[in-house]
């Protein structure tokens, strides 16, 4: 049985797909056969994220209506042979998606799949609900910001109601908090929410900082996602959080400013 | 030297307390609205015409709340009545 990871939000905007694009080449260079799925049917991008954009020949609508099967439709990564992409159909209105056509493609990949990861749309609309729907995991995925933290936690509500797991009076799906866009230098200045207060205020247990970093726009600019960029900071603590998802014990980083005590007395801003 | 005063900036002056503070308020009463019923807003309405009927009391003068815990459902309904009641009747 695969184990379904959705990576959601509520606000668009805050990293979503890069995270999606991350975590799933994570997982698998770490050996476990990853898919990854992107919800948003009509704004897809994980495909571009991912630099697959011009391999898409059949897309997930295709295979819940049986215009082709999963195996024709799911993209083989070119870095990583355990990666497999399915894109979400461009041309198609999002009513094109349904739970029982969704759940049998989750149920048909788990069969074959360690890891499942659902790239939600933004909002909390028919994509956004379908993609946590049959979730065992979510990655909430925000910034330290008010308009995101608080869509963060309208999503938890709905993680906490409106999920498979929660219908069946299951085990509820684990939530995990990735604070992205961070800027250790802005919260010692007071000017952005630390990773204390938005965990204080979501009550969430944290899987990981990444910090705000050129890595992520250069990654998408070249369409491999930003985790193969080792030497990157934004790689490494995409890198750090799959670790600690998979059990290791990764102290966090880029949690604290770089600048040492004289740092901050003499640095400029 | 800006930058010694921000290393010792007192934090109740920064934008990001603020934002922490607005948020827990914003937050605390968002949970607590989306557990309700959605039928409250109308029960508290046609409550308030019956207790009109018998009762002068003004509309913000009752209040309908509804709590969860593991064990129960609690509905609680204040009515604040006027001090010199006036009965219609």
């Amino acid at each position: 049985m695969a184990r379904i990871i959705v990576v959601t939000s509520g606000k668009g905007g805050v990293g979503k797909t890069t995270t999606s694009a991350a975590i799933a080449m994570g997982l698998a260079k770490k050996g476990h056969k990853t898919a990854v799925i992107d919800f948003d049917v009509g704004l897809r991008n994980l495909d571009l994220i991912m630099g697959c954009e011009r391999r898409v020949v059949y897309d997930f609508i295709n295979v819940i209506n049986g215009e082709a099967s999963l195996n024709q439709a799911l993209i083989k990564d070119k870095n990583c042979n355990q990666l497999y992409i399915l894109p979400a159909s461009q041309t198609r209105d999002k009513e094109a998606l349904s739970q029982e056509g969704v759940g049998k493609v989750l149920e048909d990949l788990s069969k074959d799949f360690k890891y499942i990861i659902c790239d939600s749309p933004a909002g909390i609309e028919k994509g956004a609900h379908l993609a946590m729907y049959f979730a065992d995991d979510a990655f909430v995925v925000t910034n330290p910001e008010v308009s995101s933290v608080r869509d963060s936690d309208r999503m938890l509500g709905i993680l906490a109601s409106k999920s498979r797991r929660a219908e069946q009076n299951k085990e509820p799906i684990k939530e995990y908090l990735l604070l992205t866009r961070y800027s250790p230098e802005r919260v010692r200045l007071g000017e952005m929410l630390s990773v204390e207060d938005v965990q204080e205020i979501l009550s969430l247990h944290l899987l990981g900082v990444i910090p705000e970093s050129k890595s992520v726009l250069n990654a998408s600019n070249s369409g491999i996602p930003v985790i193969l960029d080792e030497k990157s900071d934004a790689g490494q603590a995409y890198s750090d959080i799959v670790a600690r998802y998979l059990g290791e014990n990764k102290p966090h980083r880029f949690i604290e400013d770089k600048k040492g005590f004289f740092g901050k007395l003499f640095g400029s801003k | 030297m800006s930058s010694l005063l921000d290393y010792f900036k007192i934090s109740k002056t920064s934008s990001a307390s603020l934002a922490k503070e607005r948020l827990q308020i914003l937050v605390a009463h968002e949970r607590t609205s989306q557990n309700q019923p959605s039928y409250l807003p109308q029960l508290q309405k046609e409550l308030l015409e019956v207790i009109q009927k018998y009762v002068n009391v003004d509309k913000d003068a009752i209040s309908v709340s509804f709590e969860q815990d593991d064990h129960q459902e609690t509905l609680e309904l204040n009515i604040v009545l006027p001090e010199n009641q006036t009965r219609k009747f």
